[in-house]
């Protein structure tokens, strides 16, 4: 925490104004990006990363809107309100006007990558054209020097024989190809970060590995900080250097890569974990955690996660926890939102277990260290096991 | 046909011309490629381009008598049309004197017994007045291509900026334009262009022509913008508006580009209804006037004399058959061409 983080997001709320009721879409979210680090934002569909990453970039669209919150990015606000002498909210004067933002940060500042390679490019121009287009928007060059340019970025991104392939059209190239030429363009102004939203989702998992190869080499190369918003946590492993793992509009944790995946703090995490096939484990079926992720327009009381969690007890439908620091992983804070933790005082040990919550998912992690109460605590209570009482659905 | 096609298909070299169209679906190589292979679209655009070819040629030709007639003189096949030889009536001199380039007055027969129709000179004949029939339809290709093209091109930039407006923004603007839209579609067409002609100053091709643009914008407005609704939730506008482009834009480069091949098919049909309705109004004495050659204002002369002499009236209609069935022919095949997923 020494010097002034590249990206803070501090207790972002954004809901989406519905017919239905206020969809807490983005519920106080609060994570940082630094210099050249790729930070992990990972959770299940619907858990609010997306509309977390277009809020950064101040693209949420009507119904939707930030409500709370505040941005700073290089020191400087880019997102913040405050209460106007009316009691309504209004954009603070020192936050960066729309104008600003689209000129200034999105493209030149922040780039983002999209899931879907095969609906990112405009279909009836040529890749070489859009590339071109973008450079010259972006950096003011003449035509000649922006394709030169658009050549260059095209063979950085390995693109074979960028020349002739300037001239394609979108449907000219695969998949993986196409998500290069999306990096291309991500790359082409030299931001200091990229939002890759699921960039890999839509590929096979050979192109995948090879494209994450190449953002590690050019993310080494231009020094550029990633925020990879996925809900793979083998991708996380692969190339994160920090985690935030999202549930409901919140994050639940918060962590380095290696002590989220070896001292797993939070039920959920722990049960994303569980749920993915190992090759160094036989199992008949796949552990996926029992029921779905309810609606953000109604979010279950207390803490969010509970009508899923196998260590869920009475105190946790009354209690709603922030993520505060349960563990320090060698400097650095490993963040938590479950009250099994000592930071919490709320009583969880006297609490007894819920009935019917689903059961059978939890098996404690016990890789960790242990360096810690909150950690023992865990261990002395393997209440997934004994929570008993079938599963809901 | 299917089976010369599939003759076709077994007999064809695997040339370059087949490499390119496996590669690429769009772009204009491919749809002229595909235009050229499927019959339809091929006679639609000939019989299109010789329309146009007709329209410009009167023109530049403003002498027409001169070149035409020089050609048509050594193969004329009307003289053998024995109803030409029925004179019409002869009109009091000065009726459409006023000068106008389609004439052929024929100043020295001109109100004498006119000429029978037929001859080398006139080969469809002449009208009530003595001009030359051929020349009248000749130019009147011009009026009526002119006015399909501009009318359709009215209602085709005004649809196409308020649809991709109304769709791209949304909300209070897309309820805003398209409630506007569709009270303008709720009234009949001919009706509204008869209104707003008399109303912005009388029968004049011009207000016609306007008036027609103006009834089209909310078809094209409507097309525009359900293609733009679609357009609109792909990922490369959402990329290029994370890219910090203008709006003006992303609609310009992405949202319209996108949007247009549906909207072109239909344009291009309906510059075969416009003209059909251009050609109504004049009809009805409310688009083009004497002594603008127009093919609809043709046959309202005509329809006086359809018992002396039915060739009056039936020239201008197989005049305007055409077009409109070129146009409908070219946009039908343009459609197909235009859709990557119809294979031939």
């Amino acid at each position: 925490m020494s010097s002034e983080p590249l990206l803070r997001v501090e207790n972002l709320k954004t809901q989406f104004f519905t017919e239905a009721g206020t969809v807490r879409a983005v519920d106080g979210l609060s994570f940082e990006v630094r210099e050249g680090e790729i930070v992990g934002l990972v959770g299940e569909s619907g858990a609010g990363k997306s509309v977390a990453s277009m809020s950064i970039m101040g693209l949420v669209e009507a119904p939707g809107e930030i409500v709370a919150g505040e941005i700073t990015y290089k020191g400087e606000t880019i997102f913040g309100l405050e209460e106007g002498p009316d009691g309504e909210l209004r954009k603070r004067d020192d936050a960066l006007s729309d104008e600003e933002i689209r000129t200034r940060i999105r493209g030149n500042e922040i780039a983002v990558i999209f899931q879907d390679p095969m609906e990112s490019l405009n279909p009836v121009f040529t890749v070489g054209g859009q590339l071109r287009e973008f450079i010259e928007l972006n950096r003011g060059l003449g035509e000649d020097e922006a394709k030169a340019a658009a050549i260059d970025m095209l063979r950085e991104v390995g693109i074979p024989d960028p020349e002739e392939r300037y001239e394609e059209y979108p449907h000219q190239f695969s998949g993986g190809m196409r998500q290069r030429v999306l990096i291309a363009m991500a790359l082409a102004c030299e931001p200091s970060l990229i939002i890759a939203d699921e960039p890999t989702t839509a590929l096979d998992v050979t192109v995948e590995g090879q494209i994450l190869d190449l953002v590690d080499d050019l993310q080494a190369k231009y020094g550029t900080s990633f925020i990879w918003v996925t809900h793979d946590l083998g991708v996380v492993a692969e190339i994160c250097d920090r985690v935030n793992v999202m549930y409901l509009g919140e994050i639940v944790e918060q962590a380095p890569v290696d002590e989220l995946f070896y001292d797993t703090k939070h039920p959920y995490t722990n049960a994303l974990l569980d749920s993915i096939p190992r090759p160094d484990r036989t199992v008949t079926e796949l552990e996926a955690i029992e029921g779905v992720m309810p609606e953000a327009i109604t979010p279950p009381s207390g803490c969010r996660f509970h009508p899923r969690c196998p260590d869920a007890r009475e105190v946790c439908k009354r209690v709603h926890p922030e993520a505060k620091v349960v563990d320090d992983a060698g400097g650095e804070p490993h963040r938590a939102a479950c009250v099994q933790h000592d930071a919490f005082d709320v009583g969880y040990d006297e609490s007894p277990p819920l009935e019917g919550v689903a059961g059978g998912v939890s098996t404690v992690r016990d890789e960790g260290s242990g360096d810690s109460g909150a950690d023992s605590e865990l261990a002395a209570n393997p209440t997934g096991d004994d929570s008993g009482g079938g599963s809901r659905e | 046909m299917a089976v010369s096609e599939s003759q076709l298909e077994s007999g064809r070299e695997p040339a370059t011309e087949d490499e390119e169209e496996v590669e690429a679906r769009v772009g204009w190589r491919y749809t002229v490629a595909r235009i050229k292979r499927d019959t339809t679209a091929r006679w639609g655009l000939y019989v299109v381009t010789i329309v146009l070819f007709v329209a410009i040629y009167a023109v530049v030709d403003s002498n027409l008598s001169l070149l035409t007639f020089g050609l048509l003189s050594d193969f004329t096949f009307a003289r053998l049309l024995p109803i030409f030889d029925h004179p019409t009536h002869i009109p009091p001199p000065g009726e459409g004197t006023q000068h106008m380039p389609p004439y052929f007055p024929l100043a020295e027969q001109a109100w004498n017994p006119l000429p029978a129709g037929g001859t080398l000179e006139h080969p469809l004949g002449t009208d009530h007045t003595g001009r030359d029939y051929f020349t009248r339809i000749v130019y009147g290709t011009q009026v009526s291509v002119f006015v399909g093209l501009v009318s359709t091109f009215i209602g085709l930039a005004g649809g196409t900026v308020i649809g991709a407006v109304a769709g791209y923004y949304g909300g209070r603007a897309d309820d805003i334009l398209m409630r506007a839209v569709e009270t303008v579609y709720s009234i009949p067409p001919l009706i509204l262009i008869i209104v707003f002609t008399v109303f912005v100053g009388g029968a004049n091709i011009w207000y016609a022509v306007l008036g027609v643009g103006i009834t089209f914008i909310p078809v094209f407005a409507r097309i525009i913008r359900s293609r733009v609704l679609s357009i609109r939730e792909m990922d490369y506008i959402e990329a290029a508006r994370a890219a910090g482009v203008k709006d003006r834009h992303i609609i310009m480069r992405h949202v319209v580009p996108n949007s247009f091949a549906p909207v072109l098919v239909y344009a291009t049909l309906q510059i075969g209804v416009t003209i059909l309705i251009v050609a109504g109004l004049s009809f009805l004495g409310y688009g083009a006037q004497p002594p603008t050659p127009d093919w609809g204002q043709m046959l309202n002369i005509a329809h006086g004399y359809m018992h002396s002499n039915v060739w009056l009236s039936i020239w201008p209609g197989i005049a305007i058959m055409i077009t409109i069935m070129g146009f409908n022919l070219f946009g039908d095949g343009l459609q197909d061409a235009l859709d990557p997923r119809i294979d031939d």
